[in-house]
């Protein structure tokens, strides 16, 4: 215990090592998983500097330098592609939290515990909801002929809409779907953060003689802010990561002008048209978008807060 | 008591438009569930003549049976059931193998390993390079290719940590390896039994996962055999589905002769019955999970 005062003070890192050596047994597998499947895809990338040739390998196939890139960025549609993405990110972004943070609210102030359980868990279950389940409950409720809404639109007296088919409509259909689905989840950390406020503020706050409405604004709102803006900021990070699942699906040639994003665009060149080069360049390009908006938005969180970001 | 008085008018505002708010929030979440259900449980000549709106009309189970019939369906099922299982036992398996050394600051090296995990969060070689690498291990278009390639989720193992971090105290790992208790024998006789809480969140985030994707499996199987329930419903559901068209009469006038509308109706509710059933069990370790995730590594 008092090795402060024992002359070799400093046990060497061997000897450390040596007296724990079954960790290393331990984490052997696990760490085995991340060389298998993220280290050795990063030699992959090279990939993206070649022309790739099956009976080559990606070792022996020509070098082209950055032509995989620059053949992205000369395509007249990557511009939107990119543009699609971050649109639909920020969109689905944007819109999430303040419903959540409303909801997580509404959630906390009601008395009733029943009714409030009620709530929770039923606004909670589309959460797992698969996402092909997902869409194609999508695809039936607006479907032309049969759905439900172009049901009411008739009843209204209006014309059935293919809103599937409609580009302008992709990125509504998209979010508010995911609204639907998502918001009795998001809203768990801020209900979370809410029953985390000291009560000694709300008791200030009563003597004080406020009205409801001022202590959702003066002491609920100030005290869940940090929550909301980390929650915002992380996900700012991931905006061009985008998801492949959702938009995959929703796809058809009617909508691709505004459903193409980079995850798909990436799935089709790679895979369907075997451009393994080129659908490489365009996940680097996509990946150091990436690294870019995650480091610079973990140091506004880290900025904002002390106990802020990722790392 | 006396700001009793004061509170009245603005208050009984505020708590009517909660509760406005409240039950529109649940409306809207809970009527297509029920519509969706009402249509599976319904006569399909009821369900084109747009009849129903709320309770099945014409209760008929012919959907169901139809879908239970369903060869492609039923083996979807069992596959789906079988990468749960073994995947979640494999993923939970793996990530408390590797978050638990990472939380004992006797490991040395564990910095190192942390930011090796946490640099495949911001990098990664992407879906084609990944793609040769299944291929080359020779996983291509077998039942591993769903299990291995995306086992461990970084985030779980963040979590997995710091619960470890806060629940097992230095004393008690002290105490034990002053006994003679050994590394190995620490995590099997005090770490997994004092565990199960987190456990159970990671089984759960886990499990819900690898029900629910189908990327994987698009990517790596051939054999339909093997395939997904998730990658069926895509077939049955999504692909199969005439393209959007124009010509909206004609497409109904197909459909009105066939079962498709209603059994598209009871393969949704059949796909989304496992975790709908399960989920209030399970909900208090999902929330759990949640908080311990906010709650920085």
């Amino acid at each position: 215990m008092n090795s402060v005062a024992t002359p070799q003070r400093k046990k060497s890192v061997w000897t450390k090592m040596g007296r724990h050596w079954q960790f290393y047994l331990i984490v052997a597998l696990p760490m085995l998983y991340f060389i298998l499947f993220k280290y050795v895809p990063m030699y992959g990338i090279l990939l993206g500097f070649k022309r790739y040739r099956v009976s080559k390998g990606i070792w022996g196939s020509p070098w082209v330098g950055f032509y995989q890139f620059a053949k992205f960025f000369k395509n007249p549609s990557s511009l939107r592609i990119m543009y699609n993405t971050f649109l639909l990110s920020m969109y689905a972004l944007v819109s999430s939290i303040p419903l959540a943070v409303i909801l997580a609210i509404a959630l906390n102030e009601t008395r009733s515990k029943l009714w409030r359980k009620s709530v929770q868990m039923i606004t909670y279950a589309p959460y797992f909801i698969s996402t092909v389940v997902m869409v194609a409950i999508l695809m039936q409720f607006l479907d032309p002929a049969l759905g439900l809404f172009n049901t009411i639109r008739g009843l209204l007296g209006k014309e059935s809409l293919n809103y599937m088919g409609e580009a302008k409509l992709f990125k509504h259909i998209y979010v508010w779907s995911a609204l639907w689905q998502n918001t009795g989840y998001n809203a768990i950390i801020y209900l979370a953060a809410l029953t985390g406020i000291n009560p000694e503020l709300y008791e200030a706050a009563r003597v004080d003689g406020v009205n409801k409405f001022q202590k959702i604004w003066y002491v609920d709102l100030p005290c869940i802010q940090n929550t909301i803006i980390i929650m915002f900021i992380m996900n700012m990070g991931f905006v061009m990561s985008l998801g492949f699942e959702k938009a995959f699906l929703m796809q058809n040639p009617l909508n691709l002008e505004s459903a193409e994003i980079m995850s798909t665009y990436v799935y089709k060149m790679g895979l369907i048209n075997s451009d393994f080069s080129y659908s490489t360049a365009i996940d680097m390009i996509n990946s150091v978008i990436n690294i870019i908006l995650i480091l610079t938005f973990n140091k506004l969180s880290k900025i904002r807060s002390k106990e802020g970001g990722l790392w | 008591m006396h700001y009793k008085q004061k509170e009245l008018w603005e208050d009984r505002l505020f708590n009517l438009l909660i509760n406005i708010f409240l039950t529109i929030s649940l409306l809207i979440v809970l009527y297509p569930l029920i519509y969706i259900v009402s249509c599976s449980f319904s006569n399909p000549q009821a369900v084109i003549a747009k009849k129903v709106w709320l309770f099945p009309v014409q209760f008929d189970l012919i959907s169901y049976k139809a879908v239970f019939t369903n060869k492609q369906i039923v083996s979807g099922y069992m596959n789906s059931l079988y990468y749960m299982v073994v995947g979640t036992v494999v993923s939970v398996l793996l990530t408390v193998l590797l978050a638990y050394p990472l939380s004992r600051k006797e490991f040395y090296g564990r910095h190192l390993v942390t930011k090796l995990i946490l640099f495949t969060m911001l990098f990664s070689g992407g879906t084609i390079p990944l793609y040769l690498v299944v291929r080359n291990l020779g996983l291509y278009d077998s039942r591993w290719s769903i299990i291995l390639p995306n086992a461990i989720t970084v985030w779980n193992v963040i979590i997995t940590r710091t619960f470890f971090q806060e629940n097992i105290s230095d004393e008690l790992y002290e105490a034990a390896t002053i006994d003679g208790c050994s590394d190995i024998r620490f995590l099997f006789s005090f770490v997994f039994p004092l565990s199960g809480a987190i456990i159970a969140v990671l089984g759960l985030f886990y499990a819900v996962g690898q029900w629910n994707k189908y990327f994987d499996a698009l990517l790596y199987l051939q054999n339909q055999a093997l395939y997904p329930l998730q990658i069926v419903l895509r077939n049955i559901l999504i692909i199969n589905r005439n393209t959007p068209s124009m010509t909206v009469d004609v497409e109904a006038a197909i459909r009105a002769q066939g079962l498709s509308e209603t059994i598209r109706y009871a393969v949704i509710v059949v796909a989304s019955v496992p975790l709908l059933l399960i989920y209030p069990f399970v909900q208090k370790f999902f929330v759990k999970g949640v908080m311990i995730g906010s709650v920085k590594g």
